[in-house]
């Protein structure tokens, strides 16, 4: 039996199980997939908590019953990679042999990072909402919550679904107003980019939607510490920004197996070919979706792309040739602008946020770069798609590559 | 691109200003160019920062990210702000005659 073990069961690893289950003949091949817990989240569902659109309930599930049968789960945590014996290590003790190693761990934030982040005020004054219990406990604060200062801040890039902060303080805009009360609340963006966004057309764009919102923007603010008792947030040049409310997006970082197994840069990223995915570690090791070091955004979108590409090229490998199927960085983000509308962004490594209609050329139903109901509808339609029909593998009718048709200069 | 010269030598710069052939670089362009930053003196703090990001960038093909210059080079973050005030991995990059890092999306 040839074996292959992927680590990790979230959106990209459980695709690629899938995906692998349904190709594979199952007497030659063994596949087992390791997570060191139970549950899958939905992780763009993060986003809805805190303003009381989404409960936990909606987005967490037994990650099994997404798995394909047939297969090996393991439940553990990683002890250390071990490339040159083609073997894992695990928490629990187990070592698992590999033929073929796909690396999908992930990459999740990590707020110690920061001085002053972690603390007596951790989720009092300060919280994050890009884990499922940060966001449970904004919501619990937000719903009480009478105005003041809501400053949200991104300490450093690159993080998950860079769209997301944004969205928050979109949304923060939109549940105030609802609230009746806007007016005591004055909203702060405080990035470290030069502007909105990383890209120049769609930061302009999504620049102007601060503005029209009457959200203040802080550009090129890194932030050094965060002073608890004086609530302000510090630079490393000494600026300072107060708040009555921080919501932090912390450092984002990849597992703590990969900084042990040696092999990962300064925030356990796995250098990564950003066109075969096939790592720079050793020809049999694959990386996957946050865990990559590839210059794409970390989001599910691009995950899902990837599993395209990364299946062709594995198959390819299997059959002893060289990987043809080559990533082009291609990521598709809904962002909910509030007042129940949203835009759509699709883009990939050369190609910036243009407008135009998705995924139908000229017809749509989505406008790119453009603010409308049924982008709202498109982002809140997809926690479904998600769970029936991405997670299994099935096609959708986005390609893996991207395309300039229905895209305008 | 463009060609200036400094310190005697005809350099090609790209549209952001960055030199596009870091082996055309010395330390007497780097003053010029440091000054062009509002930066007076290099000292030899500057230098260790110029030097390691050199040495990334030739064996990488790409300037590191703040947070690899103070893990590798020594020089806390902090230190590195008050060195290159605004903005230390592009300002350093510059100066040091390499392209402009491509950082993170």
């Amino acid at each position: 039996m040839k074996k292959i073990l992927i680590l990790g069961a979230g959106t990209a690893g459980t695709i690629m199980a899938n995906k692998l289950a349904g190709a594979l003949p199952r007497d030659e091949w063994q596949i087992t997939i390791v997570d060191r817990d139970e549950t899958h989240h939905y992780q763009p569902g993060y986003l809805f908590i805190p303003f009381g659109i989404y409960t936990p309930g909606d987005i967490v599930k037994p990650r099994r019953d997404y798995l394909p049968r047939g297969i090996d789960v393991v439940i553990s945590g990683l002890e250390i990679i071990e490339p040159d014996q083609n073997r894992v290590r695990l928490q629990n003790g187990r070592v698992l042999g590999y033929d073929f190693l796909i690396i999908a761990t992930g990459a999740h934030p990590v707020p110690g990072q920061t001085e002053g982040l972690l603390g007596d005020e951790w989720q009092r004054s300060i919280f994050d909402f890009y884990t499922l219990e940060g966001a449970a406990a904004l919501a619990r604060r937000l719903k009480h919550w009478e105005g003041g200062r809501l400053v949200i801040n991104i300490v450093e890039m690159p993080i998950k679904c860079p769209v997301a902060p944004l969205e928050f303080a979109f949304l923060a805009d939109w549940f105030f107003t609802e609230q009746g009360i806007r007016k005591n609340v004055e909203i702060e963006y405080v990035t470290p980019l030069p502007g909105a966004f990383t890209k120049p057309k769609a930061s302009a764009l999504l620049g102007d939607f601060l503005d029209r919102k009457n959200i203040k923007l802080a550009a090129d603010f890194s932030v050094g510490q965060v002073d608890q008792g004086g609530r302000k947030i510090v630079s490393w040049d000494n600026r300072e920004i107060g708040y009555d409310l921080l919501i932090t997006i912390p450092t984002n970082m990849g597992d703590e197996a990969i900084a042990r197994s040696g092999f990962g840069d300064e925030l356990n990223f796995v250098p990564t070919d950003k066109h075969t995915l096939r790592s720079k570690v050793k020809e049999n090791i694959f990386v996957i979706g946050d865990a990559t070091d590839l210059p794409a955004s970390k989001a599910g979108s691009v995950a899902h792309f990837e599993a395209d590409i990364l299946f062709e090229n594995l198959l390819d490998v299997i059959d002893g040739r060289e990987p043809r199927a080559k990533f082009d960085g291609h990521a598709n983000c809904f962002i909910e602008s509030g007042f129940n509308k949203g835009l759509l962004i699709d883009f990939n490594y050369e190609t910036e946020p243009l407008p135009g209609k998705f995924p139908l050329p000229g017809v749509g139903p989505f406008s790119l770069l453009e603010e409308t109901k049924m982008n709202h509808y498109g982002k809140m339609m997809f926690r479904w798609v998600y769970w029936n029909l991405l997670l299994r593998g099935a096609k959708l009718p986005i390609e893996a590559e991207m395309t300039m048709a229905g895209k305008r200069r | 691109m463009a060609i200036r010269t400094i310190a005697n030598k005809a350099l090609d710069f790209d549209a952001e200003g960055f030199m596009t052939n870091f082996k055309d670089w010395d330390v007497e362009i780097a003053k010029t160019l440091a000054a062009e930053e509002g930066i007076a003196t290099l000292t030899d703090r500057h230098l260790t920062v110029l030097n390691f990001m050199r040495r990334e960038f030739e064996t990488k093909g790409d300037g590191p990210s703040i947070r690899r210059l103070t893990k590798e080079s020594g020089v806390p973050t902090k230190e590195l702000y008050e060195l290159f005030p605004g903005g230390p991995a592009k300002k350093a990059a510059r100066i040091a005659g390499i392209k402009k890092p491509h950082g993170c999306i």
